[in-house]
C-alpha cells in the first residue's frame, strides 16, 4: 500500500491518454469568433461593386440598426443564404453589403441570379474592410447598431432559424 | 466496358476535387500578397511578423505559408503597415484586437495561458528542492558516518 504513489505517473499518463483520445472524437470548432463586438464599426468607403447600387461607408450605419453582410459573389454558402436574407429584407431590415475580392459582372450576375436583398454594396478587393472588423470569412453577417457600433456576429450563412434570432438582435440593438 | 468503367470512376474521384475550386475568386492578388517591400530591411521585419500571424481559413498555417486568398490579404497588409511606418509588434496588436489571441503565433501572458508558463517555473522548483533535501540528506550521512 505504501507503494500506491509509485502509480502516480502511470495514472497521470493515461488520464492524458483518456483526454487526448476523447477529445480526438470531439467536432472542432473552426470558426474565429471577432473580438470586435461592442467596438465601433471601423472607419472605411468602399466603392459600389456593380452599377446597380450606391457603394458602403461607416456613414450609411445611421437611423437605425442595420445588417452588414460580408459576402461574395463566388461564395456557396452565400448562394444558400441568399432567400434568408430575402426574408429580412421583407421583414424591413436594411441590409448593407460588402462583396469581398470580386468583380462587378459577377456580383451584377450572383444578384440576377440569386435576388438582391441589399441596399448598398461596397466592393472590398483585398478584404480591408472584412480585417478590420474581425471578420475571417464569407459568409458573416453583424448587426450594427444607429451609432456604428457593432452589436452581433453570426458566422457562416444564415439559415431559416437564424431569421429571427438576428431579428431578435437587431431588437436589441435599438 | 472496362475504360468507360475505370473512366466513370477517376471522374467520381476527382469530383470533389472540382467544388474547391468553384469556391475561389478569380480577383488578382492584393498588391503585397506576393511581391516584396523594396527596402530589404522593412522586408525581413514584415517576413519576420508574417511568420507568426496564423492564416485565419487555414488555422494550421502561418499567413507566411498559406495560399489562401485571405492569406495573401493579410500580407498585404502587414507589408503597407510595415510600408506606412508601424511597428510590427503594433500590427500584431491591430490583429489581436480582432480575432484576439488566436491570430499570433506569439504566446503571450494572459489570464488563460498563465499556467503554461507558470507550470515549467514549479517544476523547477519542485526538482531544485527534491534535489537540495537528497543532497542535504546524503552529506548528513557523510557526516554521520566519519563521526
Amino acid at each position: 500500500m505504501r507503494k500506491l504513489y509509485l502509480w502516480l505517473p502511470l495514472a497521470l499518463f493515461a488520464f492524458f491518454a483518456g483526454l487526448a483520445a476523447y477529445m480526438l472524437t470531439q467536432e472542432k470548432d473552426q470558426f474565429v469568433e471577432s473580438a470586435m463586438i461592442g467596438q465601433p464599426l471601423p472607419a472605411f468607403a468602399l466603392e459600389p461593386a456593380f452599377d446597380g447600387l450606391p457603394g458602403a461607408a461607416k456613414a450609411d450605419f445611421t437611423g437605425k440598426p442595420k445588417l452588414l453582410n460580408i459576402w461574395a459573389s463566388w461564395c456557396l454558402p452565400c448562394i444558400a443564404e441568399a432567400p434568408h436574407l430575402e426574408a429580412l429584407k421583407r421583414s424591413g431590415v436594411e441590409i448593407i453589403g460588402i462583396a469581398i475580392r470580386d468583380k462587378p459582372a459577377d456580383v451584377a450576375n450572383f444578384l440576377a441570379r440569386h435576388g438582391n436583398p441589399y441596399t448598398r454594396i461596397g466592393s472590398d478587393r483585398i478584404s480591408e474592410v472584412q480585417l478590420a472588423i474581425g471578420s475571417s470569412g464569407v459568409p458573416e453577417t453583424f448587426v450594427i447598431d444607429a451609432k456604428g457600433m457593432i452589436r452581433y456576429q453570426h458566422i457562416g450563412d444564415v439559415g431559416a432559424d437564424d431569421v429571427p434570432t438576428l431579428l431578435a438582435e437587431l431588437e436589441k440593438a435599438k | 466496358m472496362i475504360r468507360w468503367m475505370i473512366a466513370a470512376l477517376l471522374a467520381l474521384i476527382a469530383l470533389p476535387l472540382a467544388v474547391p475550386v468553384l469556391g475561389q475568386d478569380s480577383m488578382p492578388p492584393a498588391p503585397y500578397a506576393y511581391n516584396q517591400l523594396d527596402d530589404p530591411r522593412l522586408e525581413a521585419e514584415a517576413a519576420a511578423l508574417m511568420q507568426t500571424l496564423r492564416c485565419l481559413k487555414c488555422q494550421s498555417q502561418s499567413i507566411a505559408d498559406s495560399d489562401a486568398p485571405m492569406a495573401g490579404d493579410m500580407r498585404h497588409q502587414v507589408r503597407a503597415r510595415i510600408l506606412a511606418g508601424e511597428s510590427p509588434e503594433a500590427i500584431r496588436g491591430w490583429l489581436i484586437a480582432r480575432y484576439g489571441d488566436y491570430v499570433s503565433y506569439e504566446p503571450a501572458v494572459s489570464s488563460t495561458t498563465w499556467p503554461l508558463f507558470a507550470t515549467p517555473v514549479l517544476v523547477i522548483l519542485i526538482v531544485v528542492g527534491v534535489l537540495v533535501r537528497r543532497l542535504g540528506k546524503r552529506r548528513d550521512d557523510d557526516a554521520e558516518a566519519k563521526a
